[in-house]
C-alpha cells in the first residue's frame, strides 16, 4: 500500500517568535509520508502536532529544512489540501449544502466553472458526499439546525468536496461524545478506503490514532521531535469491535507509555 | 407564539399608560400648558397644525435619509477597509476616535460657514453622526472572524478578496444591521440640530420658533413627530435586518 512519498519533511525545524521569547516548536523532523497513507500523529499538548499541520498546508513557512511534496519542494507545484478543525468552522449564514460546495467555489480548477455548474455538476458531487455521511435530508438546513456530530460529517464532505491530494484534520472530533466519535471514527474510515486520499490526522485520543490509522507517529514534548512511528497492523475494514481486542489494547497502552514518560515541559 | 402576543399587549399597555398617566398627572395638578401640555392638547395642536408641519417633516425626513446613505456608504467602506486591515486599523482608528468625539453642535457652525444656511448643513450632519458607529461595527465584524475558519480559507489558496467576499462581509452584516439601527436615530439627531441651529426648514426649525413663541404644544407635536419618524425608520431596518441575518438570529426566535 504505501507508495512512493507523498509529502516528506526534512530536518524541519520551526520557532515563534523572535530573540527572547523564542519557543522553539518543532526540532530537526524528519518526516515521510506515503501516498495513500493514514497517519497519526499524537504527543503531549504543545509538541508541535498541529505546527506540522500548519507547514504542510503553507499557512506557515519553516524557520529552516524543506517541506517536499510529491518530491518538489512547496511552493513549487500547488498542493490541495482538505483541512477540518475541532469547530467545525461551517459558515452559519449558509446551507449545509453550501457550506459543502465552498471548496468549490474558491479552489482551482472548480473555481473557473463554479458560475456554470453550481446548480449541477458541483450540486450533485456535494449532494453525494452528503448522502454517504447520512446527511442528504439536512442539506438545506442551516448549520446550526444540526447536532455538533453532524455538523463535523458536514465538515468532512467539505474539506474532501475538491478532492484534496492531503485531509489534514486537527482534533476533528475533539469535542465530541464518545458514541458519536466512535460513530464519526466510522464514517471516516469509510471515506478514505473510498478515496483513498493522503490523511494527517492530530489527536489527543490514543485509541482514535490507533483504529484510523496505519501508522501513529508519537512526538515528544516541546519542543516537538518524533520518538516513535508505529505501523498499526489491523486490516481494513476496520470495526469497532478491534478496539476491544487485547492487541489493540496493548498498542494503546504501549502509545501512552511513551507519552506519559517524556516529562512534559511547561505547557503555555 | 401565545406568548409573543401577550409582550406585545403588555408593551401596549406601557404606552398608553404612559400617555393616560400624563394626562391625569396635568389635570389633576393643572398644570400649566406653558410648562407641560397635556397628550390631548398636544393632538389637538398636532391636528390643527398638521397642513403646516407636513413640509417641515417631510424636509426633515429628507435631509435625513440623503445623510444617513452618504453615512452608510462611507461607514461600510471604511469599516472594510478598516477591519480587512490591521494596519489600517491603527493607522486610522485614533483618528476616527477623535474625531468622533467631537460635539456634533459644535461643527454645524463651521457647515454653515462653508456652505449656508439650510439644507447642506442638515444633511452633512446626519452623515457625520451616523458613520462612527458603522465603521465599528462593520469593522469589529470582519476583524473577528475566527482563526481557524481564516486557515481553513487560507488553506484552500484563497485570497483576502475571497476571505472578505465570503467570510467577512457575511459575517458583518449582523454588526452592520445592529449598527444601523442606531445610525439612523443618530441621524435624526443630526438634522433637527441643524436644522434648530441653521434652517428655515424642518422640524427642528419649527420646534425653535415655535418655542420662541411659547406655542409649547407645537414643540411637543414637532417631539412627537420626530419620535413617530424614527420607530418607523427603525422598524423599517429592524426587518430588513430580520430578513437578511436571520441565521444571526437564531437564538431569540
Amino acid at each position: 500500500m504505501p507508495g512512493r512519498p507523498l509529502v516528506e519533511l526534512d530536518r524541519v525545524s520551526l520557532t515563534y517568535g523572535r530573540g527572547k521569547s523564542a519557543t522553539p516548536a518543532l526540532a530537526e523532523t524528519d518526516l515521510k509520508v506515503a501516498d495513500g497513507d493514514f497517519v497519526a500523529l499524537v504527543g503531549p499538548s504543545g509538541c508541535g502536532k498541529s505546527t506540522i499541520l500548519k507547514l504542510v498546508s503553507e499557512l506557515m513557512a519553516p524557520t529552516s529544512g524543506r517541506i517536499l511534496f510529491a518530491g518538489r519542494e512547496l511552493g513549487a507545484n500547488p498542493v490541495r489540501v482538505g483541512m477540518a478543525f475541532q469547530a467545525s468552522t461551517l459558515l452559519p449564514w449558509k446551507t449545509i449544502r453550501d457550506n459543502v460546495m465552498l471548496p468549490l467555489k474558491i479552489v482551482e480548477p472548480f473555481r473557473a466553472e463554479y458560475r456554470a455548474k453550481r446548480k449541477g455538476e458541483f450540486r450533485e458531487r456535494a449532494d453525494a458526499l452528503l448522502e454517504h455521511v447520512g446527511l442528504i435530508d439536512f442539506a438545506d438546513k442551516h448549520p446550526f439546525e444540526l447536532s455538533g456530530g453532524m455538523q463535523q460529517r458536514a465538515n468532512l464532505c467539505r474539506a474532501l468536496v475538491h478532492e484534496p491530494d492531503l485531509l489534514l484534520l486537527d482534533e476533528p472530533f475533539g469535542a465530541l461524545d464518545q458514541f458519536t466519535r466512535e460513530e464519526l471514527w466510522l464514517t471516516l474510515q469509510d471515506l478514505w478506503l473510498e478515496r483513498r486520499s493522503t490523511v494527517l490526522l492530530v489527536t489527543h485520543d490514543l485509541r482514535e490514532a490507533a483504529f484510523l490509522a496505519n501508522r501513529v507517529v508519537v512526538m515528544s514534548p516541546r519542543p516537538g521531535r518524533i520518538l516513535e512511528d508505529r505501523a498499526i497492523p489491523f486490516p481494513r475494514t476496520r470495526s469497532l469491535d478491534i478496539t476491544f481486542e487485547a492487541e489493540f489494547t496493548q498498542i494503546v497502552q504501549a502509545l501512552r507509555a511513551l507519552i506519559v514518560r517524556t516529562p512534559t515541559g511547561g505547557k503555555a | 407564539m401565545n406568548e409573543v402576543v401577550r409582550r406585545k399587549i403588555y408593551s401596549a399597555i406601557l404606552i398608553v399608560g404612559v400617555f393616560v398617566f400624563w394626562e391625569v398627572v396635568c389635570r389633576v395638578f393643572g398644570i400649566s400648558s406653558l410648562v407641560l401640555p397635556k397628550p390631548s392638547e398636544i393632538y389637538t395642536t398636532f391636528m390643527q397644525y398638521a397642513p403646516a408641519i407636513a413640509p417641515h417633516a417631510y424636509q426633515t425626513l429628507y435631509t435625513t435619509l440623503v445623510g444617513f446613505a452618504f453615512g452608510v456608504a462611507i461607514g461600510l467602506s471604511l469599516g472594510v477597509l478598516i477591519g480587512s486591515s490591521r494596519l489600517a486599523f491603527d493607522t486610522a482608528y485614533p483618528l476616527l476616535v477623535g474625531i468622533s468625539s467631537i460635539p456634533k453642535v459644535a461643527v454645524v457652525p463651521i457647515f454653515v460657514l462653508w456652505f449656508g444656511a439650510g439644507t447642506v448643513p442638515a444633511i452633512l450632519t446626519a452623515m457625520i453622526i451616523c458613520i462612527f458607529p458603522i465603521v465599528v461595527n462593520v469593522a469589529t465584524g470582519i476583524a473577528t472572524v475566527e482563526p481557524e475558519l481564516e486557515d481553513v480559507m487560507k488553506s484552500m489558496k484563497a485570497s483576502k478578496m475571497d476571505i472578505l467576499w465570503n467570510v467577512g462581509l457575511p459575517r458583518a452584516m449582523p454588526y452592520f444591521f445592529a449598527s444601523l439601527k442606531v445610525a439612523i436615530t443618530l441621524s435624526f439627531v443630526g438634522s433637527v440640530i441643524a436644522e434648530t441651529v441653521a434652517s428655515n426648514r424642518g422640524i427642528g426649525n419649527m420646534m425653535m420658533i415655535a418655542s420662541s413663541s411659547f406655542n409649547v404644544p407645537l414643540v411637543f407635536a414637532g417631539l412627537a413627530i420626530l419620535s413617530f419618524l424614527g420607530v418607523a425608520l427603525y422598524v423599517f431596518f429592524s426587518l430588513i435586518e430580520r430578513r437578511v441575518t436571520g441565521w444571526a438570529l437564531r437564538k431569540s426566535t
